[in-house]
């Protein structure tokens, strides 16, 4: 009953084209080749304006070998920490836990927790520590992280720290709602991040 | 990360979506800075905004908001 199943398979469905993963993506265009040529037929005359596609940097393509280097950028909502910064590895704090990135890395998506970000780069180690955020991690090994707050780590005084653990901690045993519960809960996990950012 | 559709994170379990959850993280980490930062954190994030709502086509009177990040 089913002997053509194989062959109707093996053909694909009506439509669909045989797309190509984002991990082989060539280099972005730098102009929109279809309204060129559009507009050369309407008026070939008049050089065709540019596209919001023509100002922007193009993405860089996918290198076939592995680079020997990850560009990072960290953006906070009022500041840019890195801007496409080459550097060796990067260790982020996703909700998974510890994540090292190197050059080459799998393409990505991370959740980050409160958490210490380092930046390794020959010998020097920078670290920051994120409230909370994103890594979204690129084939042709660009990363990009995004935090709402982020603080060298020696800008963090652990006097409040401890102070505002112990506060936390309370709240969480005083909490009725679910939502003080939830709020609590919060800052028990950001205090200890932070504490263990100072000791660790 | 969670996946098969269930697992929330707590917080989303809770009622919160996760831009409050991300400053509630951001105000925490903020109060715990040392002085000079602590205090250029608090005031880089403060807000000042003038709201008023429309009735009938006309504006009530505006109130004028200016709070930081504890509202």
């Amino acid at each position: 009953m089913f002997r053509r199943a194989t062959t109707l398979l093996r053909q694909p469905l009506m439509g669909a084209t045989s797309r190509r993963f984002s991990t082989d993506l060539p280099a972005a265009p730098v102009e929109d080749s279809t309204f060129v040529e559009a507009w050369k037929k309407v008026s070939p005359n008049v050089e065709a304006p540019k596209t919001p596609l023509a100002y922007m940097k193009p993405r860089p393509a996918t290198p076939t070998s592995l680079p020997s280097k990850l560009t990072v950028n960290f953006v906070l909502p009022y500041a840019s920490e890195l801007s496409a910064k080459e550097v060796d590895m990067v260790i982020v704090p996703a909700t998974t836990g510890q994540m090292g990135v190197l050059p080459g890395h799998v393409a990505t998506i991370a959740e980050l927790k409160p958490g210490v970000l380092s930046v390794h780069e020959g010998n020097d180690v920078t670290k920051y520590f994120i409230s909370s955020g994103f890594a979204f991690i690129h084939a042709n090994s660009v990363a990009d992280i995004i935090a709402v707050e982020a603080v060298p780590v020696d800008r963090i005084d652990v006097n409040l720290v401890q102070k505002g653990l112990q506060e936390f901690t309370q709240k969480l045993n005083s909490a009725t709602t679910d939502l003080e519960k939830a709020e609590a809960q919060i800052g028990v996990d950001v205090h200890s991040a932070l504490n263990s950012a100072l000791t660790g | 990360m969670a996946s098969a559709g269930g697992a929330a994170p707590f917080w989303r379990a809770a009622g919160m979506t996760y831009i409050t959850y991300s400053n509630i993280c951001a105000n925490l980490v903020r109060n715990c800075l040392k002085e000079p930062f602590k205090a250029e954190a608090i005031s880089r994030e403060k807000v000042h905004f003038s709201l008023s709502k429309w009735v009938d086509g006309k504006p009530e009177k505006p109130t004028v908001r200016s709070e930081g990040a504890d509202h």
